[in-house]
């Protein structure tokens, strides 16, 4: 093991865990899923070019790492489960909308200038993952699947056992949740 | 005429599956006369394009 590698690994190894918590919600089976992934480039025997390639490959083999584990562990994801997840959903429709579906006065999407800008920042990210923290579990866990594993909705589907219309409800929800978050905790106040 | 939340829907809907002509053109007459939703929208790509950046590690 060539020692520049190793000591590039344990570099990365706190994101990649960060990284497989938010998405678990479970430190056990983020610290597995790690593991795992760690093992696995550690008898890889590829070469790369630079650093960031070799980065790029380490998450992907995470990502499948976590779409194991998701698979094995969320058969239960049934509409009704979700349905626990309804709760708030009314709470925040009408906080931003009126009864005709208008955007209330105080609640009008701005504008949230250069997210460059923002993505540039560290407490941006911490934001960030404070908000999608904030997300019920399980609508949680269908946005990471679509957004950070990149898997489609019928993909998603058949991972969940909840219907397509579902899906995208859900993905919507958790959507207009995390922008709600984002503007009120970054981009309304001094973050920007 | 849309109200903001079928448009919001709508917004989030068109990044997992094709909108119909007849969504796609409500959206598009929407988002002409509604500025809120006009930024609605363009949070929505920020959404992604952070999301892009989170899961590559790149913004931690």
């Amino acid at each position: 093991m060539d020692p520049d590698r190793q000591s590039e690994l344990n570099a990365l190894r706190p994101d990649l865990l960060r990284f497989a918590r938010l998405q678990l919600r479970d430190a056990g089976a983020a610290e597995d899923a790690v593991q795992e992934t760690l093992l696995a480039a550690l008898t890889g025997s590829h070469r790369f070019e630079s650093r960031s390639s070799y980065k790029t490959w380490l998450i992907s083999i995470l990502r499948n790492k976590i779409v194991d584990t998701i698979r094995s562990q969320s058969r239960e994801l049934s509409a009704s489960s979700l349905a626990d997840d309804d709760a708030g959903d009314d709470l925040l429709d009408d906080a931003l909308f009126d009864r005709r579906g208008h955007w209330q006065a105080s609640a009008r999407p701005g504008r949230w200038g250069d997210p460059e800008a923002s993505f540039e920042q560290q407490q941006f990210w911490n934001v960030f993952e404070a908000c999608l923290d904030r997300l019920p579990a399980k609508t949680a866990r269908v946005f990471m699947m679509r957004e950070f594993l990149g898997l489609e909705t019928e993909e998603i589907c058949k991972e969940t056992g909840i219907s397509s219309s579902n899906c995208w409800v859900v993905l919507h929800r958790a959507r207009l949740g995390l922008r709600t978050c984002l503007e009120t905790n970054w981009f309304a106040g001094a973050g920007t | 005429m849309l109200s903001c939340q079928r448009a919001t829907e709508l917004m989030s809907q068109e990044q997992d599956r094709p909108l119909s002509l007849a969504e796609r053109f409500g959206l598009r007459l929407h988002v002409l006369i509604c500025a809120g939703c006009n930024n609605y929208r363009r949070q929505m790509a920020v959404l992604r394009a952070a999301c892009r950046r989170f899961g590559s590690l790149g913004g931690q």
